[in-house]
Order: structure tokens, then C-alpha cells, then sequence
């Protein structure tokens, strides 16, 4: 099924300067996958050639940071919503 | 009442409130902790002097000598107070977009500030006190985000409170920064109780910091890495500015008057709330409101606020 997924301004170049966009898939990792598949700039920057998350990237869904969820193979729903965001440092 | 030889003694033992008029379950109380109780106005003050005094214990610090730190705000509130009343001097990077208050109180303590590109957030103060560090080796780098003293000042002071004045705490929830507070208070309690769930809650750092040129330029901060962060925490949960203003107003109801990191941290408990049975959820909340009154976040409109907040750093 088809779901947002918001991009941070430093991939959006990568996707024609969309802020948002849509792929398919029935879990984060197929989302992910569809997206580099549409966007080959993308490929390799969110999702490693090993098949795991970029070590300075945090994807979301919904509200939720899928590393604490079931990562790559958490699954997705109608209206939700995929963000993708760089990792930085906290204000502290 | 005992009197206080310093203001220093009267870091640590915050109260913890119960604010379970909020809770959106009636089956889960929640509780806030008032770090903004801390003579510098926050739980930093905690990290603060106990750096400085693991740094004074390493030998790694001697009077006279000058500490760099990067902040953007309230560790270095603590750290000048602390230095001023240790006397050593501080240079504190802070990102040029946080609140006139923030840059106000280093400047009470003697801070002397050295700004970093607000485009770049907390990302840009870290690079470029790491620089500064590099080009100064005679200064005191304590570097928040990458000392074990950080942590272990809620190893031993936060967490045992709330242990102490809380013992049925099923879910700890806690705002993520240089994720101090959510390492040591996390490990304590869960050393006390393993099924306590541990509970990160972030404002959408990511998209507010465009001054980012690739993913390259992210950051982890070490601690959390060195220390086992992923493995620690349950869940970590996004909150919005305009959330984080809506939590902060509501927590006036019950008489708090918190920063606007307090309202996303209780944004979060109250998420987390919703989606339990039942249980006792203990939120942190870092600072009071004081620091935050320019942003207007009470008694301007809500729409103008969240604009104001996008563009400011307020955790």
C-alpha cells in the first residue's frame, strides 16, 4: 500500500526537491526499498549495502523511531506516514 | 532546616509531583520530577558539577584553568555557575538561535560565549568546540556528550530519587539530548526493576537543522554508543513543537510553570499513558519556564509560536 514518506533538505535533491513522496510496501524495509528503486540517488543512503540503517539515520513511523519498533521489518498500514531524518546532536 | 555552606549543596533532590489530573488514562498516574528546582534552573546542574568534580578528582583540572564546553544552553548555565563559584574561567559554543534568556544567564555567571551557526544546531556547536579544543590542548575539554561523569551524575543522583520517592515507577520517560539522563537514570532503575521500560523523547532535530551538507555530517553522542543506549531504551518517540506547546500550557493547570522541553517530555508520557493498561509513568522535566518567556509560548497565538519554535533550539 502506499505511504508518505517525508525526506529531510539534505536527500530531497536526490528526489527532485519533493519534501514529501510516495512508495509502496507492507513493511519500513519495502517502503525503503521501493523508494530507492524510484529515486536511484537515494539508493545506498538511507539503507546500507548490508541491509541495515544508515548509521546516521533515524526513520519513523508515525512518531516512532523503528529502531525501538521492529526496524527494517516493522510493519506499515494505510495512512501512515514514513519520516526519514538525519542524526544529529541533541540540544544539552 | 540546615543552612547551606554553598549553593552548590543545594543541586540534586528535586521534587517529584504527581500530575495525574493529565493522564489521559485513569489507570496510569504520571509523575513529573522538577529539575528546574536546581539553583542554575536545571538538571543540568547535575552533570555540571559532577564533570567538573570528576575532572578536579582525574587531575585533569586545576584552578585558574579555563573549560570549553558546547551548549546549547542549560549545560552551560551550570557549568558557569559552578566555575564561577570554583573559579575557573568558561567558554561556552552556543547556537546562535536559542532564547535571549539562555545567552543571558551564561552571561550573569561570566561565560564568555563563543557563537556557533544556528542553521547547524547542536551539530555545529559540537564541531566547532571539538576545533577549538583541538587548537587549544591547555584548556579543559569535559565535552557532555562523550563523558561517562554525564550519565553517572543520574546514576547516583537522579534515578536513586526517584527510587526513593517512587518506587512503583513502571515507565521512566525523559527527553533525548546528549542522552544522559535517559543512560543513568534508565540503568539505575532498571538494575531495581528490569521491567521498568525506559522511554526517549526528541523533538524532530533532524528537520529543524538544514545547515546539514550529507548524511556524513550526522551524530551519535559517544556516550550513548559507549554506553549502550540502543539496548537500554524501549522506544523513542518524536514530538512536534506545536505538541510540545500544547503539554506546556496544559501543565499550568497544575500549577507548573515548565520549559518547553518539559511539554514534549510530557507529550511522551502521556503517549506512553495511552498505550499501557496501567502502570506509573515518571516524566523529567529539565527546566522551568523562566528561560522561555521571549518565546511568548504561553500567551501568544499558538500558530506564531510554533513558527518562533521551528527555528529554535528548546531542548
Amino acid at each position: 500500500m502506499p505511504v508518505a514518506v517525508h525526506l529531510p533538505t539534505v536527500l530531497r535533491p536526490h528526489a527532485g526537491g519533493a519534501k514529501t513522496v510516495t512508495a509502496e510496501g507492507s513493511t519500513v524495509g519495502e517502503v525503503l526499498d521501493a523508494l530507492a528503486a524510484a529515486y536511484p540517488g537515494l539508493s545506498g543512503q538511507v539503507v546500507g549495502d548490508d541491509g541495515t540503517l544508515h548509521r546516521f539515520v533515524n526513520v519513523y513511523l508515525n512518531d516512532d523511531d523503528v529502531r525501538y519498533l521492529s526496524a527494517l521489518d516493522t510493519p506499515v498500514k494505510d495512512d501512515d506516514e514514513v519520516s526519514i531524518l538525519p542524526a544529529v546532536a541533541g540540544g544539552a | 532546616m540546615t543552612a547551606h555552606s554553598s549553593v552548590l549543596e543545594l543541586i540534586g533532590n528535586t521534587p517529584i509531583v504527581d500530575v495525574s489530573t493529565l493522564s489521559p488514562n485513569p489507570d496510569v498516574r504520571i509523575l513529573v520530577k522538577l529539575e528546574g528546582q536546581n539553583p542554575g534552573g536545571s538538571v543540568k546542574d547535575r552533570v555540571a558539577l559532577s564533570m567538573v568534580e570528576q575532572a578536579e578528582a582525574d587531575g585533569v583540572l586545576a584552578p585558574g584553568q579555563t573549560l570549553l564546553e558546547p551548549s546549547s544552553g542549560n549545560t552551560g548555565i551550570g557549568l558557569a555557575l559552578v566555575c564561577r563559584l570554583k573559579g575557573y574561567e568558561l567558554v561556552v559554543v552556543l547556537p546562535s538561535n536559542v532564547s535571549p534568556e539562555r545567552r543571558q544567564l551564561l552571561e550573569v555567571w561570566g561565560a564568555r560565549i563563543v557563537e556557533s551557526p544556528g542553521s547547524e544546531g547542536s551539530n555545529g556547536a559540537v564541531r566547532l568546540a571539538r576545533a577549538m579544543a583541538a587548537e587549544h590542548p591547555e584548556w579543559c575539554f569535559l565535552y557532555q556528550y562523550a563523558n561517562p561523569a554525564n550519565p553517572r551524575a543520574h546514576y547516583t543522583g537522579t534515578g536513586p530519587e526517584i527510587w526513593r520517592d517512587c518506587p512503583e515507577v513502571t515507565h521512566f520517560v525523559a527527553g533525548l539530548g546528549t542522552s544522559g539522563t535517559l543512560l543513568g537514570v534508565g540503568r539505575y532503575l532498571k538494575e531495581q526493576n528490569p521491567a521498568v521500560e525506559v522511554w526517549a523523547v526528541e523533538p524532530p532535530a533532524g528537520e529543524m537543522v538544514d545547515g546539514l551538507r550529507s548524511l556524513d555530517d550526522g551524530y551519535i553522542p559517544p556516550i550513548f554508543e559507549n554506553l549502550g543506549g540502543a539496548e537500554l531504551l524501549d522506544r523513542k518517540t518524536v514530538v512536534k513543537p506545536l505538541d510540545s506547546i500544547e503539554w506546556t500550557r496544559r501543565l499550568t493547570e497544575v500549577g507548573i510553570f515548565a520549559g518547553i522541553s518539559t511539554g514534549a517530555a510530557l507529550a511522551g508520557a502521556v503517549r506512553c499513558a495511552s498505550s499501557i493498561e496501567g502502570g506509573v509513568v515518571v516524566v523529567v522535566s529539565a527546566d522551568g519556564g523562566w528561560k522561555y518567556l521571549s518565546t511568548g509560548a504561553w500567551t501568544d497565538d499558538l500558530d506564531v509560536v510554533e513558527q518562533r519554535a521551528r527555528s529554535t533550539i528548546y531542548f
